[in-house]
């Protein structure tokens, strides 16, 4: 490879299958041994608007996007107007011959009869994705047998004349490439002698096969952006893994089916955006008052209100921390990659079964519509934990028992014990109480649960060096994006939170005390996290970067920012 | 065999004297009783208003939920665990106002469960204000001069929307409603009791002379003909209010339709890890 990361845009109308194409790609990539990241922009439509994803691709992990570009795929003229300036010098664009460009100072110029060859496939204009990827490979110096591998692998079983015209016309603009353009090919993905098997999976995805990893027996979601993909994937493998998906009225009922069925014992889950969550508010608390294990899944977009429905924010972490009215013990929980969304959805479930109350894991919507590869993920130490779970009958059974962890045994419905799950402040049996020692009790004995959570959450992880000029704190999709920053710099380290209620205040007021130089990056208007901060540690940090325009923050952006730092000081 | 005195507890009725609950409670305690609903079999779902304080009245496992939601939670206590008897109580301004929307897609959906309406047209936990189900012109302490609104018919409302078993009881004839509450549990599909109840403190129009005046039981009339289903739900006036049986219709329940529920219930499933290697090969 002649670059550490290689960086490939594909662009076209929003319906020519620009996310199809790109996974297509990288899977293309990482079958021949390499990692990728993909990065995905659209706009809410389904038809027309401008959809791209970037691929980019590396012998190493890649981490974040990054606005630049070596390579665009443009499917119609208006790519290349859009991302033309982001080009790095001794770039390429790939494009139809029948686009008239003018050529730009520096970059290689390939056009390629797609349409034409799209044709000649016997597929017409569908096709002509296809015959651009096959180009892309082969300028690319890929495998073009991987890529028929894949087509096949993808078709096949349902449409197999499908598969035939698409692999005719991948091997047609492969050809092509090769006839005409022999002397442009770059060694970037040449199949590599060991490949690792390796996944190309995209955050929904990990949420979905987390869940069910986790033992997943019924989730109610009602469809938003960004987790319209993890409803999808649960629905679709409801019956082979024994789950109930459903898709209710409104998020109102879905937060309460899923109560109901934790309720009656089943493992229990919703998912949302933050628009979706405000009508959730309700049900948060009565989850946390009837003391009710519910795992909640918040893919982060920008708000207020629709705000940008398909773009990224990290604006719902003060409201997931305060949403509804009086005090519960909610467990919040953020996810900064895919790997991570995955494995904290496991252990949301297990983290609300034991402490019988909402879990929130936040994922922002760089997370959830990514890529990324990954060697297969293990779950072959996840251990599912039901807590005080009994379906035993109990003498004088009291579901809301004073213990001094807080924690009380949990039956179901349908044991022969008699219970009360009661949204009214109730006793020790659920009956409804307003008798000030009763009242006082159960607030307590709910709160402290706080306490014994605290063992059991996530810790903050330091990357970098102990000590360091500057210190970086975030969470979220933030995380990929600073450590591909990172990897230019030895005197800056970052501290990555996914455990925010109950907060690490301890563990995070050590570590930013011995910092030179706070930054706190973010992509929401008010730097959330860093109140956060200084509501548990008392520090304030002043140097905030943020950023709330629905995309991503740049490693670029963060390399310019860590240098404007070091220049003053 | 589960006795009445089983169902004591230790809390006492709080509704007014006379209250129309009292008859709703007695009826279905009695229905408890004859069927052997217990607590390895049954359990209720209460919203919020007067009728939501039953759950501390009858030694049953219960969930009490939010004002409006006690249909998606009884949703979920269904398809958790199918097998058992699940019943909710709701009322006029919970069912047909703040959960307006669970009841319509509750019953378009057939969810095998037992929705009693507890109608007292009034809004009188919070001290009487008017109700979804109040009349036009009734004077409440939000309408003093008067009801602008028309009210909805519950009856009409359920059948439109696809329950499958709709009836309307009356709260002062504990006998027949008990009858009602067991025909409904007893049909498989999405049941809704609307229960006329007498809220003797802030309505005094519908007090239980009014109801034992007017109403007369449905007989000799064909319940499987959703034409006439809906003409008789229209039916109220002086003399002219039904009860019994409107709508009834055989049809798969939501439960019984589901392929991860045909052997056994959902919650017997699973809870030990499972096989992903066939999941995670589908991303390489």
């Amino acid at each position: 490879m002649e670059q550490d990361v290689f960086k490939i845009k594909i662009g076209g109308l929003a319906g020519q299958g620009i996310k199809s194409s790109g996974v297509m790609l990288s899977k293309v990539a990482t079958r021949s041994g390499y990692d990728i990241y993909n990065y995905l922009e659209y706009q809410s439509l389904i038809r027309g608007g401008h959809n791209c994803m970037q691929i980019s691709v590396s012998k190493k992990p890649v981490f974040g996007p990054s606005n630049r570009n070596d390579f665009l795929i443009a499917l119609n003229s208006e790519t290349i107007d859009l991302h033309l300036k982001e080009l790095n010098p001794g770039s390429s664009i790939l494009f139809d011959e029948s686009i008239k460009v003018k050529p730009p100072e520096g970059v290689k110029l390939f056009p390629i009869s797609l349409l034409k060859l799209a044709a000649k496939a016997g597929g017409g204009e569908i096709l002509s994705n296809t015959v651009a990827l096959g180009a892309s490979i082969a300028l690319l110096g890929g495998d073009l047998k991987i890529f028929l591998d894949l087509i096949n692998e993808e078709y096949s079983t349902k449409t197999p004349e499908i598969a035939k015209l698409n692999q005719k016309a991948a091997e047609l603009g492969f050809n092509f490439a090769i006839e005409k353009f022999a002397k442009g090919i770059k060694k970037i993905i040449p199949k590599q002698e060991s490949a690792e098997t390796k996944m190309v999976i995209e955050g929904t995805e990990a949420l979905a096969t987390g869940a069910i990893a986790a033992g997943v027996e019924f989730a109610a979601i009602y469809p938003m952006s960004p987790i319209a993909g993890l409803l999808h994937f649960l629905a679709f493998y409801q019956e082979k893994y024994g789950y109930i998906f459903k898709q209710p009225e409104d998020e109102i009922s879905a937060i309460n089916m899923a109560i109901g069925a934790s309720f009656a014992g089943a493992r229990s889950m919703t998912a949302t955006s933050g628009g979706g969550f405000s009508l959730m508010t309700e049900g948060y608390g009565l989850a946390g008052m009837t003391e009710t294990p519910l795992v909640i899944i918040e893919g982060m977009r920008p708000g207020p209100a629709t705000g940008l429905p398909t773009w990224s924010g990290q604006g719902d972490l003060q409201f997931i921390l305060h949403a509804h009215q009086g005090d519960f013990p909610r467990i919040v929980l953020a996810a900064g990659d895919i790997k991570e969304a995955f494995e904290l959805t496991m252990q949301a479930f297990n983290l609300a079964d034991k402490y019988q109350t909402p879990v929130v894991l936040l994922v922002d919507k760089n997370i959830c519509e990514h890529n990324q590869s990954f060697p297969t993920f293990d779950i072959s130490s996840y251990e599912i934990n039901r807590g005080k779970l009994t379906k035993e009958l109990i003498p004088n059974y009291q579901r809301y028992k004073k213990e001094d962890d807080g924690i009380s045994q949990r039956t179901i419905p349908g044991t022969g014990n008699f219970f009360i799950t009661n949204s009214y402040e109730h006793d020790s049996f659920g009956f409804s109480t307003e008798a000030e020692n009763e009242v006082k009790d159960q607030m307590e004995k709910r709160m402290s649960k706080l306490k014994t959570i605290e063992s059991d959450m996530p810790i903050p992880q330091l990357f970098g060096p102990e000590e360091a000029d500057i210190t970086i704190v975030s969470w979220g999709s933030n995380k990929g994006s600073i450590l591909e920053a990172l990897k230019l710099f030895n005197n800056v380290n970052f501290i990555h939170l996914t455990g925010l209620n109950p907060f690490p205040s301890d563990s995070v007021k050590t570590k930013l005390e011995k910092a030179r130089h706070i930054i706190d990056i973010e992509c929401n208007y008010t730097g959330q996290l860093a109140g956060l901060i200084r509501e548990k540690t008392g520090i304030e940090i002043k140097d905030l970067f943020l950023k709330f325009d629905g995309r991503p923050i740049f490693k670029e952006e963060i390399v310019d920012k860590i240098n404007s730092v070091l220049k003053r000081s | 065999m589960i006795k009445l005195e089983d169902l004591t507890t230790k809390c006492n009725p709080t509704w007014c004297p006379g209250c129309g609950n009292f008859g709703i409670w007695g009826a279905f305690k009695n229905a408890v009783v004859k069927q052997g609903w217990d607590n390895t079999n049954s359990v209720l779902v209460a919203g919020i208003g007067c009728h939501g304080n039953f759950v501390n009245f009858i030694k049953l496992t219960s969930f009490e939920g939010l004002h409006g939601r006690a249909i998606p939670v009884a949703t979920g206590i269904k398809l958790a665990n199918h097998k058992l008897n699940v019943f909710v109580f709701s009322g006029d301004g919970d069912c047909l106002g703040e959960g307006g929307n669970h009841l319509l897609h509750g019953a378009r959906r057939n969810h095998d469960l037992t929705v009693m309406i507890h109608d007292n047209e009034l809004y009188s936990l919070t001290t009487g204000q008017t109700s979804p189900a109040s009349p036009h012109g009734l004077k409440t302490k939000s309408t003093p001069f008067g009801n602008p609104d028309y009210p909805i018919s519950p009856v009409t409302l359920a059948i439109a929307a696809g329950a499958t078993f709709v009836a309307r009881g009356y709260a002062g004839d504990i006998p027949r409603l008990t009858e009602l509450i067991i025909k409904a549990n007893a049909h498989k599909g999405f049941s809704v009791i609307d229960v006329l109840q007498p809220c003797v403190t802030f309505n005094k129009d519908f007090n239980h002379k009014f109801f034992q005046e007017n109403t007369y039981q449905l007989e000799n009339y064909d319940a499987t003909n959703k034409e006439e289903a809906f003409k008789k739900s229209l039916e109220w006036g002086l003399k002219q209010i039904p009860l019994g049986i409107f709508y009834k219709e055989e049809k798969p329940s939501y439960e019984e339709s589901l392929p991860q529920l045909k052997e056994k219930v959902l919650i017997e499933n699973s809870n030990i890890r499972k096989n992903l290697d066939d999941l995670f090969r589908k991303f390489v």
